[in-house]
């Protein structure tokens, strides 16, 4: 199986890479369009904020790359809110490929921001969760989150509920960080790379 | 919601060794990498690398450290200790690290926390405080807690979230190493001051001071060195203590 791993300078991808070769599966960082075709997974990690991230995708031609992708295709944190319409985050239009609005949470006294830590998550659907339960817990670091809607997969709250998970066709994504989350990370990942 | 969460600190030391490790069963206690494998196995929700070598020493073997780290965690790690240039934490990052701690470099120059905000994101940014009480107020303590500051502690936290800091870590050097509990008021007052979580560290003796840092103090994590290190309290037997109070933590 050849996995490929979205390489547009995009943060953490070290971390994907090593949680990749845990699983045994051998990845290739690439920006490189046919490299990304030909891949049977294709994986799209991200950090940091959304206009840095969109213009490095223009600057690499992935904006126009990534959306004719046909395979099964993971979003993870960032990566998964750039598949959004739009977001709040320095008012940047996103990739399109999911209907929602990025927002930023809004702080409180027992809700700090970034929404930083384990939270467990609820109202699984579809084969990213299989063997999984609402008592597993992943690792979430963010500040802006995609509000719950028809093509949410899995929730979680800060205090409101929110989509920890998305798909739209072979698009999925995850807001929290699967390479982090333990044994239930590494369950999710590999559920993924069975699709 | 969010777990509150138990973070070990790990000691380092030219890239390798470990300080202050009593272990049982633990074959090579100079191994950091096999201590945080242990960590993880045992429900640690993150850990923390503190690179007690000195500042000016070459910083080639941390980088090289955190690849090894994590090639086999999958949990998240913060790295801190004399890192003081963008380019110091984009090697770390690059390596693996998921966030740095900075300290005496953000207290020199703030704006380098925006940088590192503005570069990596937030996320990523951990702005160490460690503070000391002196008649009766604060203080910002630099220079791994030798040099005052004159800076009042709540307001520097503030100023570092302002900046650009993702999660504050908080130590009070008046509590560091007494095992008498956490510093309940001053993890309040931060707490309270700022929408970043605040993980509380320094004087953690027994199980109920975590309950008090969590309750009390408003902490979103706590962070402890020896009352692991020295299995006084299991992380498992902890985590169930803390549960059966009535904290809510992952299981």
């Amino acid at each position: 199986m050849e996995i490929a791993v979205v390489d547009y300078k995009g943060g953490n991808v070290q971390s994907v890479l090593f949680a990749l070769e845990r699983l045994g599966a051998s990845a290739t960082l690439t920006a490189d369009p046919e490299a990304l075709h030909r891949a049977d997974k294709v994986l799209f990690p991200g950090e940091g904020e959304a206009s840095s991230a969109m213009e490095a995708l223009r600057e690499a031609g992935l904006d126009k790359v990534l959306p004719t992708l046909t395979q099964p295709f993971l979003g993870i944190c960032l990566g998964m809110q750039l598949l959004g319409r739009h977001s709040e985050e320095n008012d940047t239009p996103l990739l399109g490929l999911l209907p929602f609005t990025v927002q930023r949470f809004v702080p409180d006294p027992m809700h700090k921001v970034p929404h930083m830590g384990w939270n467990n998550l609820q109202v699984l659907q579809g084969p990213l969760f299989a063997g999984l339960s609402a008592a597993d817990h992943v690792y979430f670091v963010h500040s802006y989150y995609a509000p719950v809607g028809a093509y949410t997969t899995a929730q979680a709250t800060h205090p409101e509920p929110f989509s920890a998970a998305v798909q739209h066709r072979n698009f999925h994504g995850v807001q929290f960080h699967t390479e982090k989350s333990g044994a239930v990370g590494t369950r999710i990942l590999a559920n993924f790379l069975n699709l | 919601m969010v777990k509150k969460r138990l973070i070990p600190c790990l000691d380092v030391r030219d890239g390798r060794t470990v300080k202050g490790i009593q272990f049982e069963g633990l074959r090579d206690a100079g191994d950091p990498v096999a201590l945080a494998a242990r960590y993880a196995r045992e429900g640690a929700d993150e850990l923390v690398f503190l690179d007690i070598t000195a500042t000016n020493q070459r910083r080639q073997p941390l980088t090289e450290l955190v690849r090894d780290v994590a090639r086999v965690l999958d949990i998240p790690f913060t790295v801190g200790g004399g890192i003081s240039t963008v380019a110091d934490v984009e090697a770390l990052l690059l390596s693996g690290a998921d966030k740095v701690s900075i300290n005496s470099a953000a207290l020199a120059r703030p704006e380098l926390i925006a940088d590192l905000a503005r570069r990596f994101g937030s996320q990523c940014v951990v702005v160490a405080v460690d503070a000391r009480l002196v008649e009766g107020e604060w203080q910002v303590m630099t220079r791994a807690g030798t040099v005052a500051t004159g800076r009042e502690a709540v307001a520097w936290c503030r100023e570092a979230a302002e900046l650009g800091a993702g999660e504050l870590l908080l130590t009070s050097m008046s509590h560091d190493g007494t095992k008498s509990g956490f510093a309940l008021e001053l993890t309040r007052a931060v707490s309270d001051a700022v929408p970043v979580p605040v993980i509380a560290s320094g004087g953690a003796g027994q199980p109920a001071d975590f309950t008090a840092v969590f309750q009390e103090g408003g902490a979103d994590a706590a962070l402890a060195a020896s009352i692991f290190h020295f299995n006084e309290t299991a992380l498992p037997t902890l985590k169930h203590y803390l549960h059966s109070a009535g904290i809510s933590v992952r299981l």
